[in-house]
Order: C-alpha cells, then structure tokens, then sequence
C-alpha cells in the first residue's frame, strides 16, 4: 500500500511542479509505475562500471 | 492490356510500364481502387493522395523516357509522420492535427517519385511512434492482412499492413528501437532499417534525435534494395545524415552469399523466444550457412540504456504539449513521457558512455563476421488489445516485449533486413544484421535467402 510518505510518489509530486506539468491524481499511479521501470533499467545501465575517461557517444563538432 | 499487378513486384511494375505493357495510370487507378476496398478492413491507411497520384501517373506516362525511371508507376506511401505537401504531418497524433500543412514533401518521397514512384497516401502509425502495437487510440488499430483479428505491430503499423496486404508495393516508416522490424515481422514482409545517419530524416516528425531512423518496405529484397538506392545521398537539411554518395546495393545482389561469413547469436536472443521465433531463425541460419553462435555482450544492458534515452528524449521534445494539451494525447503514451521527463539526466548521460562502450565491443565481432541473425520479435502477431503473452507459465507484457530483439541493435545504429518466414499460420522475421554502412552485406542475404526460398513475403487471404 503506497502512502504520502512514500519517497517515490512525494519526488513525482514534487518533480510535477517543478516542471510545471500538471498531473492529474487519476494517473499517478501509471506514471509512477513507468517511472519505476526506467529507475530500473537506469539502475542496470549505472551498474556498468565505466573508467572516468570514458567519452559519451554523441560527440560534439565545433 | 489490363493485368492485376497488386502482387507485383515494384522492379516489375517500373519494367511493364516502361515496356509500354500498362500505363502509369492503369496502375495507379488498379492500387487506389484496391485501397478503397480494403482499408476499411485494414485500416492502414489514414489519408489517400489520389488526384495527387493521379496527375503523377499522368506526367510518368506522358515522359518520353521511361526506362530511366526505375520505380515507374510503383504506388508508395508513407507513415504519417512523413511530410508531405498539403498535408497535415499527424505523426499518429490528436494535437498534431492542429498544426498548418506541410509545405513541402519528406526529401525520401522526393527521391522516390524523381525515379517514377507515386505516393498514394499516408499511413497509420502509434501516437508520436512510442508504440510496438500498431494501435492507434485516434485512428483505430491497423490490422494485420493474415489474420484481422490480430495486431501489424509498429510503430509503422499502416506500413507493414498497406505492403503485407498488397495495397502498395512500398511503404516508408521509421524505426527508433524497432518500428520498421516488429511490423515487418508481425506483417511477413521485408524491411530496411539502415544504418543511422544514411537517410534523411529531413522534414518528418521526430520521436528520439539519437536513435530515428527512417527506411523502406517492401515484399521483395530487390525491391527493397530498388527503394534504398533511390533515396541514398547527403541532404544538408538534416545534420545528422551523413556526408557519403549513394553506395548503391542493387548491382551487388547477386553476389548473393559468396565469401559471407555469417552468425548467429544467442543468449539475450534466445530468452522469452517463442518456439516460432526460434523455428525461424532456425531455418534461416541453415540457409545462411550461419557457421558459428556468438554472443553479443551486455546486449540486455544496451536494451536498458536504450530505453532510457528513448523515454527522456521523447519527453524533452513533447515537454511543453504535456504541459498544455496532456488530455489530448494516447493516456498510456502520455503517462510513458511525463514519467520520461521527471528522469534524472544524470541516468541519460550514464547510457550514452555505456552506449560507446557498447558500440566498440559489436564493432569487434564483425571484425570476424559480416552479418549476425537474431530474431526480429519474439512472438507471431498478437491479438489486437491483447496486453500479455505466456511463454514457458510465465506471463510477459506485450507492448514492452514486442521490441526486446531489436532495441539492442538500433541502439547503435546498425542496419538491419528484416527478412520473412513464411510460418503457418502466420509469419515472422529475422534480423539479418551488418556492420555500420554495410546494408549492401544484408540486402545480400535477404535477397539469397529470398531466392532459396528460405525467406518469402506470404500473400494473405484478403
């Protein structure tokens, strides 16, 4: 059962109104459930170690 | 002469009509009446371009020189996300209906009718192209030609239903993580991904800047290849297609399999395969005389970093209409991009290293072979609405799931052929993977693998 104190549910709300995005109560439940996803393939990809000097895919042209 | 060339390949068409056997006209009325009678039932496409085609076709056949158009009177069309000229670019969107029409047509269907070819409309696709189903909440599901009931996958569901059910000879989609393969699988036709950067993506409605593709359909490799080579070359209207001349695949098919060394790989691509999945890939490996199973690493990983960049992107570029019109989108597509947007960028920058790093260690593998077999989905088409699909007791979520084979391999933009099995009773594909710019390698294989009969566009019963 998620409650107000629930850490994930206060960041949606809080993440909400910072981006000024209004979120009607009838779809947090679908966003947060895609938002736990993308934590958890995020979670995967971050558990990669990289060396500091690896350079991102995009590279920029001056 | 009045013959029915709605199964005819495109190469056949441009042939007949520079032969002087059919007109322009003759074939252009043939596809647009064919479309009248069954896009209801398949729903593919959303708009019809007819007085359009018909002026086109007029001016092929009064040209004095049809021999030197080689899609002559070939009917295409494009997804909706495609601009074309007078037309309202809807990329599967309610919001985007508003916007003016677009000024001037895609540079791809430029190309396409500069060699003869003649759009006839524009197709239906998932919202904003976040879809693997076909389904569209606005314009209603495209169907699939084998069997009604069931999904054509997507995001370019109109373009896999209007080439599998035999309305146009090409269709023109995009793939971002899957969406020219899944329905060239679910659909039993073949399709092109290319390499990222080979064609312009100049004027179409984007989805996600480092993973869009743009590329054909067709029911044959040889005219797949026909189409590609048509519409290679630089545009200096999109920054990221590259700077390269058309390397044009056709004169090379017949080289066919010679000196190819082929694999396939296992481990990622095996889990949640569905035994026809696994069946296909079978029969065309034996075919290929694939010699060896590899596997590509951290391919889950790339999937996940993949997923990640695709649902931030997306968010970033729909932003402000979340902001301003979020009741007017597909309510599943808008809860994907609102939580898109709340994601951390550190998570964005995250995947994008790992995604160099991925890149280098495939890059290896084709050091030791030219192209890799996966399967293109791990399923035939699901039912139209149908939300999970059971392998081995274990229940999976359709839409998410569809992808998982060739979210790995756009990640880093590798081109891709997906080729058809001719299951019963319904079709699916394989991926014929080349290293980056090799699409002359794929087209290759599809079109050897095509002419022993290993790979087959299915004719449905329509």
């Amino acid at each position: 059962m998620t409650t107000a104190t629930d850490p994930l549910e206060a960041y949606i709300a809080a993440a909400a109104t910072a981006l000024d995005l209004p979120l009607d109560p009838a779809w947090h439940a679908a966003v947060k459930a895609n938002l736990v996803v993308t934590l958890q393939h995020a979670a995967n990809v971050a558990a990669f170690a990289l060396p500091d000097e690896a350079e991102p895919a995009p590279v920029f042209k001056a | 002469m009045s013959k029915d060339l709605s199964w005819s390949g495109a190469a056949d068409i441009a042939q007949a009509v520079a032969n002087g056997q059919t007109s322009a006209t003759a074939v252009i009325d043939a596809a647009l009446a064919r479309i009248d009678t069954l896009n209801p039932q398949l729903n593919a496409f959303t708009a019809v371009t007819a007085e359009r085609a018909r002026a086109k076709a007029r001016a092929i056949d009064a040209a004095p020189d049809k021999n030197a158009l080689p899609l002559a009177g070939v009917p295409f069309a494009v997804k909706n996300l495609f601009d074309v000229a007078g037309l309202t670019t809807v990329a599967g969107s309610k919001i985007n209906r508003a916007h003016p029409p677009a000024a001037q047509d895609q540079p791809l269907i430029a190309r396409l009718e500069a060699a003869g070819a003649v759009l006839v409309g524009a197709l239906n696709m998932g919202e904003y192209a976040y879809d693997f189903t076909g389904e569209n909440v606005h314009d209603g599901a495209s169907r699939n030609p084998h069997d009604l009931t069931r999904m054509t996958g997507g995001s370019s569901g109109g373009s896999g239903g209007a080439v599998a059910g035999g309305l146009v000879q090409l269709a023109l989609g995009s793939d971002t993580n899957g969406s020219i393969r899944v329905p060239s699988s679910l659909c039993g036709i073949f399709g092109l991904k290319p390499t990222y950067g080979r064609l312009t993506r100049a004027r179409s409605f984007p989805f996600v800047s480092s993973l869009d593709h743009l590329g054909p359909f067709a029911r044959s490799a040889r005219d797949l290849a026909l189409a590609y080579d048509v519409m290679q070359g630089p545009d200096p209207e999109d920054p990221v297609c590259a700077q390269r001349a058309a390397e044009p695949a056709m004169p090379l098919l017949a080289r066919g399999l010679d000196g190819l060394r082929i694999a396939t790989a296992g481990g990622y691509f095996r889990k949640g395969a569905f035994p026809e999945a696994l069946e296909a890939l079978a029969r065309i490996a034996k075919a290929a005389g694939a010699s060896a199973e590899i596997e590509i690493p951290e391919a889950a990983r790339a999937r996940a970093a993949a997923y990640v960049i695709t649902t931030v992107e997306g968010a970033a570029l729909h932003l402000d209409r979340l902001r301003k019109q979020a009741n007017d989108f597909d309510p599943a597509v808008r809860d994907r991009f609102i939580a898109g947007a709340m994601v951390p960028a550190t998570t964005v920058v995250q995947a994008q290293r790992f995604r160099r790093w991925y890149r280098e260690q495939v890059l290896k593998l084709f050091e030791r072979y030219d192209a890799i077999l996966v399967p293109a989905t791990p399923c035939t088409a699901p039912k139209i609405g149908q939300q999970n699909f059971t392998l081995d007791g274990v229940d999976m979520p359709v839409r998410a799931n569809l992808g998982l084979y060739t979210q790995p391999i756009s990640f880093i933009g590798l081109p891709v052929v997906a080729v058809p099995v001719a299951l019963s009773p319904l079709p699916i594909a394989v991926q014929v993977i080349a290293a980056p710019w090799r699409e002359d390698v794929a087209l290759r294989i599809a079109h050897a693998l095509e002419q022993m009969g290993a790979a087959a566009a299915p004719r449905p019963n329509l």
